[in-house]
């Protein structure tokens, strides 16, 4: 700015400032709306806005994935140890097919399907969905920090909607990347055979209730949170544990006893399970109503609590 | 705007703000003036609907702040410490985002976005990421976003922190302006005494969360009573106050350093010679001398004792600060 502003600039501004409606400060509070829903877009598409402006952070948090996906899905070829380069005993002569045969059916017993990459695919799915949840958790403490958090709460937005649009943008995003690695695993050789639109819809229905609940459940951790650094401890001691107390990475039904037990009750599972009955025509753990009323419920309890938590805790 | 008997106390020890009650008149441009940690943040704080008070309670605009918070906040504006505007966004984004969250409608906000940013000379920059401004461009759009919803009561809480002076002339220059325009009522602090002086209609000195003056420039400076000399005497151990105070027109004295004492009285410009020779009389040599007519420094040093006071303030505040001061330098 030049403090230098010349006469004749400094008599233009003020023309311009006295132009301006000073009526508009009266009227000022009834135009205001008195929605309480009229935040939630523009907190919403602030949050959209930072992403899809910053192609790099969506190039990052699908790395992830996707080695996971290269890695291990292609590294553990579970069914070539049920073929005849895996499953040959010498001095047993069993003919070829019979323990290609066998082999497939091991692999569909196990798994649901022939080849551990659709299997592990479909974890992904859920994966990102967990991931990118962890995140909107870091974004309020981050909002917090940087006192936009304070900006935004001293004007009439509702408590819940600060939330609210934070749990929807991740959902959004969440399910743009799983499209995402959807679409590259397919690519990279997925099983095909099953799919259909409805399926991938259902799935991606899935997808977003496990995320709404996730994300609500992330943020709750982050609502009193002012140091990022013990969100980001908090973040990485649940990230591992959920995703291996699922059926994301490895079958259920090989598990012990009581980490079976913790599958049940985890979420994951549902959505991973749904997803594997829509896309690759599993047989599954539960049926896909019971699976879709776990995680409506999920999501629904947990959005809840979290309004009437932001409520009670965003107001020190 | 009502305050009264307004308290707040964190993590059951600390005492931010104990007990503070004062009006502020619709229409004027309100001072508050206090070393740091004396507890103004958190009084806007409270003020804003963001702390919620220990005790006591205030009323802006006509509602109260505990039970129609949300009215309160349909009318104020805030121009907080820090400097909050979303990196990643342009100005111009930042501005539209402020008015969303009022609700204002797209046909008027658009109108007011391009008001404001005339105002505050942001024009050319209102398309640039926010990243890429400079600490006055963040104070002007910070001053423009707390203008959108046009409020009757506008906060501003150091608004001229870290800004060189010719911005600090053009952001006073906008805030004078702004009342004028729109008849709206101004609450601020700060640190820069001159300002405050120049521009506020009232004042209030807050210390260690009390209120310990309130008045308008003029009467504060009165309120001192008389002219200031300050004086230095070579190589003495001795307390002179004694001494000193025995001299006419003397009203005080107070020994500020071991060889330093700040003297008031009336007549000032006659009543230096005569100390000077009362203590040459006895021995002393009297190093440095000067005499000054109040100002609002004075009042407030009169009133707060020092003029910097370390902050002994938690942790997270002193992050802040240090974060304010990072994002200020870039
Ligand atoms: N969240 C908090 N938790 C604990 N103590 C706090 C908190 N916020 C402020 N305080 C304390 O309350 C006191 C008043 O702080 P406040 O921020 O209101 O001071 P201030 O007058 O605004 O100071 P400055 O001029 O430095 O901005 C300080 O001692 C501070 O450490
Ligand atoms: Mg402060």
């Amino acid at each position: 700015m030049s403090g230098l502003t010349n006469e004749e600039e400094n008599a233009k501004l003020v023309q311009q400032a006295r132009s301006a409606p000073a009526a508009g400060a009266k009227t000022s509070s009834t135009i205001i709306s008195s929605s309480p829903y009229h935040g939630l877009w523009a907190l919403t598409n602030r949050e959209l806005k930072k992403w899809y402006k910053n192609p790099v952070i969506l190039l990052l948090s699908l790395i992830q994935p996707v080695l996971w996906l290269g890695l291990f899905g292609k590294a553990m070829n579970f069914g070539a140890i049920f073929t005849e380069g895996g499953l040959n005993i010498p001095g047993l002569n069993i003919p070829k097919e019979v323990i290609n045969q066998l082999g497939g059916m091991l692999m569909l017993n196990i798994f649901g399907t022939y080849d551990y990459f659709s299997f592990l695919a479909v974890g992904m799915l859920s994966f990102i969905i967990i991931f990118t949840a962890m995140f909107s958790g870091m974004s309020i403490v981050w909002d917090r920090r940087l006192g936009t958090l304070n900006k935004v709460m001293s004007t009439p937005v509702a408590r819940g909607s600060i939330v609210m649009s934070k749990v929807i943008s991740s959902v959004m995003r969440s399910l743009v990347q799983a499209a995402i690695v959807l679409v590259l695993a397919i690519l990279l050789g997925m099983d095909t055979s099953h799919m259909s639109l409805l399926g991938v819809i259902g799935t991606f229905a899935s997808l977003a209730l496990l995320s709404f609940g996730f994300s609500a459940v992330f943020l709750m951790l982050a609502l009193r949170s002012t140091n990022q650094n013990t969100q980001m401890a908090v973040v990485n001691l649940l990230n591992l544990p959920l995703l291996f107390g699922s059926n994301a990475l490895f079958p259920a039904n090989l598990m012990p006893e009581w980490l079976q037990a913790f599958v049940r009750v985890n979420p994951i599972s549902y959505a991973t399970d749904i997803g594997r009955q829509l896309l690759l025509g599993a047989g599954g753990m539960s049926s896909l109503a019971f699976d879709f009323a776990y995680l409506g419920a999920f999501a629904a309890v947990f959005s809840i609590v979290g309004i009437l938590l932001s409520w009670r805790l965003l107001t020190k | 705007m009502q305050i009264r008997d307004l308290k707040r106390v964190f993590n059951g020890s600390v005492v931010a703000v104990g007990g503070v009650t004062f009006d502020v008149y619709e229409g004027e441009i309100f001072g508050f003036l206090g070393p740091n940690g004396a507890g103004k943040t958190t009084t806007i704080s409270m003020l804003t609907t963001l702390l919620r008070p220990t005790s006591g309670t205030a009323t802006v605009c006509g509602f109260d702040i505990l039970k129609e918070p949300n009215e309160v906040r349909k009318r104020i504006g805030v121009v907080p410490q820090e400097y909050t505007a979303d990196e990643d966004l342009t100005g111009y984004e930042n501005i539209m985002f402020c008015a969303d969250l009022y609700g204002i409608p797209r046909r008027i906000s658009r109108e007011r976005a391009d008001e404001l940013l005339k105002l505050v000379e942001l024009e050319s920059a209102k398309d640039r990421k926010v990243e890429t401004y400079s600490g006055g461009m963040r104070r002007r759009l910070e001053l423009a976003c707390g203008l959108i919803n046009h409020p009757r009561v506008l906060f501003l809480d150091e608004p001229t922190l870290g800004l060189d002076v010719q911005t600090r002339a053009a952001v006073w220059e906008y805030i004078r302006r702004l009342k004028e325009e729109y008849g709206m009522t101004l609450f601020l602090t700060t640190h820069y005494l001159e300002e405050a002086d120049s521009l506020c209609d009232r004042i209030a000195i807050i210390d260690h969360g009390k209120i310990v003056r309130i008045g308008s420039p003029r009467d504060l400076k009165d309120s001192l009573g008389g002219d200031v000399i300050e004086l230095g005497v070579q190589g003495a151990e001795d307390d002179l106050a004694q001494l000193i105070s025995s001299v006419q027109h003397v009203k005080e004295v107070k020994r500020v350093a071991p060889s330093e004492y700040r003297i008031k009285s009336e007549l000032g410009e006659v009543t230096a010679p005569m100390i000077i020779d009362a203590l040459r009389s006895k021995g002393y040599r009297v190093s440095k001398i000067s005499l000054t007519r109040p100002t609002l420094d004075q009042v407030y040093l009169e009133l707060t004792g020092r003029s910097i006071r370390e902050e002994n303030g938690d942790r997270t505040q002193a992050m802040r600060q240090r974060m304010i001061m990072r994002r200020a330098r870039m």
